[in-house]
């Protein structure tokens, strides 16, 4: 038997803004526990919540991103449920009518592009965390209460593990190059929720299907889905039935294990936010966010292949992430010629950062340094062979280039009236090598060269030398 | 100071003048309380520091324009208060702590008001007797084998019996208009959002209205001039201008249109009720005004909509109490399971659990668009009725309670008798709009109240109305036997 | 009719524990309620909109501005039990929600 497999993904995105979702305290990462929040967050008898317009503007920027019908009027709903990092015991979050629908993100396939389709994008606010500590104990910390979310739900379009891989990462591409989010799975900031169901061919109903979390890179999704694909057609080959259950992805086993069976739909009790007038969002504030969304990866990389005259691979590369992007750009904008930025973005930093196992933003590196590091190769101030020094100083220090190679004497001597005077002197001093020279020894000239390089410490520019040096030997 | 006599702004004409300090009026309502309250029980707690805030405000002085400066005001027990013990009068909260002020404390601190202490209610503001508090029944100041009304029975009775001249309530379906009804005192429920509902511990988010508890329709007015107004920390708070609330205080109200309803004074009104009510129309006619009967058709409706909506909103609001960030958690609790289950199963009252139940079960799957929503399009109904009604008339009149105050323990255990009590205050709530209680004779010897409820912000309105009707009677002179 | 299984649902949903007499009692209650909530059905509603706001506010919002975190000591306060800034509660058997 034949079976056809549907995948469906639903991804939550922490929008990048300086306060929450519904209250105005911080949001920021990595903070002790609790010191992050307010009596809003904690949910204290008598707060209220209050919507962040930015987040909102946000929300709304991913939307039309994902190409999707923007809900002109809409309201948020509350989510009831009891967890302790649900701290008023429900989420507020918008169930009625989402922010967006009907969006899409294209994928490449054996078969050639394919248009995945989004359901629908909805606003809600984050959760708190519990910690399970070896004491016996949980612990509860509200610092993440209350960020903002966007989650983003597929249609049911996807059918192989590689699709869902691919539409992650358009996904994440696209999301992150409208700096609506930093959307790191390795942060949090990007969370993968998945299910899978498979059917026979040509059956018209879909089969049970079951949830893998615990998802927490696109490699494991991928591997995740594929078990679980499998799983479920040798069971249902073997002629068992697939159950409506929750399952988690065993990196080390590499096996999805089952976790808990659910009985029946979870019953959240959605009514409208009474405490939250309706948002309508007008023909003014779309065009206000259309004019603000940066270009998005396609647009880049079209813009570096004809404008800039980089190879379509290399343009695939620099941007991979907006950060590799932003930082190609600036190195440009600071005056560096686009194909040697990309050169050096594609070698040596990159080798740097594969190497040291870092990412550009944990480096010293700034694309002003990389820019006049490049322009000093450009004008002939430094060798090639120097700059890989200069490049090395530069990603490991906050140090200028152009400061450091004059404070280091390694500028290249290229001015004719420094250096004739040095070359005549050595053509003086060997008469021999002149005579081989006119006798047709070409190596009385690397002979020669290396003596003026010993002589000027090996900082006169080779080129420079090799023409006046020509010019003299051939007056001798 | 006799509260009895004195109105707000003759104790501030006292306090300008020097005649009187601060400290002595604080320290001398205090003692009132304290000989008062061991009967009538209105407080849950008494600020004992208020006498060092009071000798602050001495030595900073009290200034002519600050009419409310060094007044003694009691704070219903749903509205937090810094430093103060804020418990809902519920088990759950009873060692609560706030650690913010509500926006009206902050307004009335701001203004100068002094907070003596804290008022008793029924749980969660769930009930119209005061006997749903975890604590202590409260008594009607003029009766006291009976109740005060609720859920702001004690702010109500603390007012009445001359233990301060001013305290806060909440109306979430006719929780400060009830009992000011029943205890013969001024009660205005303001517009919804007029007053800012930050600090005020949710009981129904659409309904929840912050209010005033007075002997006189001009100290209300004087009080809802302090405590009105928009509040960023609150989205449903209005954006409409606040005007002068005494502004038309003393106007005539010739010419003015006030609407009856026939439902109004239909069946389950006491005939004695009525009777008063008439008599109030009779006044208010020959004050100028003319009174004519409408129909509001929709009004039988309010009550069953009403539970609905309050109850589904409740039993969202009330999960927060769940024993982890504060409040009561019970004891040996083994697993998080018990965590929840026993510490609001051991620290809510049976009403406030019987709203929580109805609630859920309205949201529940499958029930949620015949129960929940069914109600709020009945909601929708109720608005209109009113608002066909302001086409023509500028304010509607009636009872605010179909009988006088009733006994202790009479309906405790019968809830939807106790629920039909709330019949004519309900469908105010349901359509946002603002409406007093005046005091409008005695029944049998118990206080009665004329409703005056006017369209949305036309608060200054029913004052004129309420203060014109308030000068033709000697009510205010009337002063409940069992006190003082 | 409401039953007692589905009295004893509601419960389960809303974290509260009820002895078989309060059951009972409770039962008979709501189903009284429910009567009297029944009254609605004789209002026709169709096409009428769901009021779920009092008063016609649109868009109300706050710019993405952040004011400084509450001091945790102060927000600790009132927490039945605590270790340092972490709110304790008894060990939470794995259940994810979203
Ligand atoms: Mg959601
Ligand atoms: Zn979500």
């Amino acid at each position: 038997m034949n079976f056809e497999t549907t995948i469906g993904l639903e991804v939550h995105v922490e929008l990048k803004t300086h306060s929450k979702m519904f209250s105005p305290a911080p949001v920021s990462y990595g903070a002790e526990p609790n010191t992050q929040t307010n009596v809003i967050d904690w949910g204290f008898p008598g707060v209220l919540p209050s919507i962040n317009k930015g987040a909102y503007s946000y929300g709304l920027m991913v939307a039309l991103a994902l190409h999707a019908d923007i809900t002109r009027q809409t309201h948020f709903d509350r989510k009831n449920y009891f967890y302790p990092d649900n701290p008023k015991a429900y989420q507020i979050t918008q169930n009625e009518q989402p922010l967006a629908t009907n969006g899409w993100i294209e994928v490449e396939t054996d078969n050639g592009k394919k248009r995945i389709g989004i359901a629908e994008l909805h606003i809600e606010e984050d959760a708190g965390k519990n910690q399970h500590d070896p004491d016996g104990y949980s612990y509860v910390d509200l610092n993440r209460q209350g960020t903002p979310l966007i989650e983003i739900v597929s249609k049911p379009d996807i059918e192989t593990p590689e699709e869902a891989y691919q539409y992650l990462e358009q996904l994440r591409q696209i999301v992150q190059f409208t700096g609506a989010s930093d959307v790191k799975m390795e942060e949090g900031s990007m969370r993968v929720d998945t299910n899978l169901s498979v059917r026979p061919y040509g059956q018209a109903d879909f089969g049970t299907k079951t949830e893998i979390k615990n998802l927490n890179s696109f490699n494991h999704v991928r591997d995740g889905l594929a078990y679980e694909q499998k799983r479920q057609i040798q069971t249902l080959m073997a002629g068992g039935i697939i159950q409506q259950e929750t399952r988690r992805w065993d990196v080390d086993k590499k096996e999805t294990i089952l976790m808990r069976v659910k009985e029946g739909a979870d019953d959240y009790r959605y009514f409208p936010e009474p405490d939250l007038p309706p948002v309508t969002v007008d023909d003014a504030w779309i065009q206000e966010v259309q004019a603000a969304l940066p270009e998005n990866p396609a647009q880049r990389r079209a813009r570096y292949v004809n404008e800039w005259g980089i190879p379509a691979y290399d343009a695939g590369v620099l941007t991979l992430t907006l950060e590799m992007a932003n930082f190609f750009e600036e190195t440009v904008a600071g005056g560096a010629d686009p194909k040697l930025a990309s050169n050096w973005l594609m070698g040596e930093v990159s080798g740097y950062l594969n190497a040291e196992h870092l990412e550009l933003k944990d480096t010293k590196l700034t694309p002003a340094h990389l820019s006049k590091m490049i322009q000093l190769i450009e004008d002939g101030t430094i060798s090639s062979k120097i700059a890989k020094k200069v490049f090395q100083q530069i990603i490991a220090n906050d140090t200028d280039p152009e400061e450091w190679v004059r404070a280091k004497g390694m500028v290249q001597e290229s001015d004719p009236a420094v250096l004739t005077p040095i070359i005549t002197a050595i053509l003086d001093a060997n008469q021999q090598s002149i005579d081989d020279f006119h006798n047709g020894k070409d190596r009385a000239v690397g002979f020669l060269v290396g003596q003026i390089m010993k002589q000027t410490h090996g900082q006169a520019n080779p080129k420079v030398v090799n023409q006046i040096l020509m010019s003299e030997i051939k007056k001798r | 100071m006799d509260f009895f006599k004195h109105d707000l702004a003759a104790i501030h004409t006292q306090l300008v003048n020097g005649d009187l300090r601060t400290s002595d009026l604080v320290r001398d309502t205090l003692a009132g309380i304290h000989a008062t309250d061991a009967d009538l029980a209105a407080f849950i707690s008494v600020n004992d520091d208020a006498v060092a805030a009071a000798e602050a405000q001495d030595a900073a002085g009290i200034k002519a324009d600050a009419p409310l400066a060094g007044i003694p005001i009691g704070i219903k027990d749903n509205i937090v208060t810094k430093g103060l013990t804020t418990t809902a009068a519920s088990k759950m909260l009873a060692n609560f702590t706030p650690i913010f002020d509500a926006t009206v404390v902050e307004k009335l601190h701001a203004a100068g008001a002094i907070t003596v202490g804290k008022l008793n209610m029924d749980e969660f503001a769930m009930g119209s007797s005061t006997e749903n508090s975890a604590f202590h029944p409260t008594k009607n100041a003029w009766d006291h084998s009976r109740v005060p009304g609720g859920s702001s029975g004690g702010s109500a009775a603390a007012v009445a019996a001359g233990e301060i001249p001013v305290a806060l309530g909440s109306d979430t379906g006719g929780s400060i208009r009830q009992p000011a009804a029943f205890n013969g005192i001024v009660g205005m429920k303001p517009t919804y959002g007029r007053v800012s509902r930050w600090g005020l511990i949710a009981f129904a988010s659409s309904l929840d209205v912050i209010g005033t508890l007075t002997r006189t329709v001009r100290d209300s007015a004087t009080v809802l001039n302090v405590i009105a107004g928009h509040d960023d920390r609150d989205a449903t708070s209005a954006t409409e201008p606040v005007p002068d609330f005494t502004a038309k205080i003393g106007d005539s109200i010739k010419g003015m249109r006030i609407a009856l309803p026939e439902e109004y004074l239909g069946e389950g009104v006491d005939p004695k009720v009525t009777e008063r009510i008439q008599a109030a129309a009779t006044q208010l006619r020959a004050l100028g005004a003319t009174v004519e009967t409408v129909s509001l058709p929709h009004t039988k409706y309010a009550v069953p909509s009403y539970y609905i909506i309050a109850s589904s909103e409740a039993s969202s609001n009330l999960q927060r109490f769940d024993g982890i960030r504060y409040g009561f958690r019970a004891k040996d609790v083994k697993n998080l399971d018990d965590v929840y289950v026993r510490s609001r199963s051991e620290g809510f009252g049976p009403e406030v659990k019987r709203r929580i139940m109805l609630g859920t079960f309205s949201l529940s799957a499958g029930f949620y668009d015949a129960y929940f929503k069914k109600a709020a399009q009945v909601r929708t109904l109720i608005a209109q009725d009113f608002a066909k009604v302001f086409a023509d008339y500028d304010l509607v009149m009636g009872p605010t309670t179909p009988t006088p105050a009733f006994k202790l323990g009479e309906r405790v255990s019968d809830p939807v008798t106790m629920y039909m009590n709330d019949i004519l205050t309900i469908a105010v709530n349901l359509a946002g709009l603002p409406a007093i209680s005046v005091p409008a004779g005695f029944v049998d010897g118990l206080p009665v109240g004329l409703q005056l409820i006017g369209p949305q912000f036309a608060e200054p309105t029913i004052y004129q109305a309420a203060a014109a009707f308030e000068a033709a009677n000697d009510y205010v002179a009337q002063i409940p036997g069992g006190a003082r | 009719m409401i039953s007692k299984e589905s009295v004893a649902h509601v419960a389960d949903l809303a974290r509260l524990s009820f002895t078989e007499q309060e059951l009972q009692e409770f039962t008979g209650q709501l189903d009284e309620i429910l009567g009297m909530v029944a009254q609605l059905d004789e209002v026709d509603t169709t096409g009428v909109p769901a009021t779920t706001q009092s008063i016609a506010l649109n868009n109300v919002m706050r710019p993405d501005e952040a004011t400084a975190p509450m001091s945790p000591d102060a927000l600790m306060q009132n927490v039945p039990t605590h270790k340092g800034t972490l709110i304790q509660v008894p060990a939470i058997i794995d259940k994810e929600e979203d």
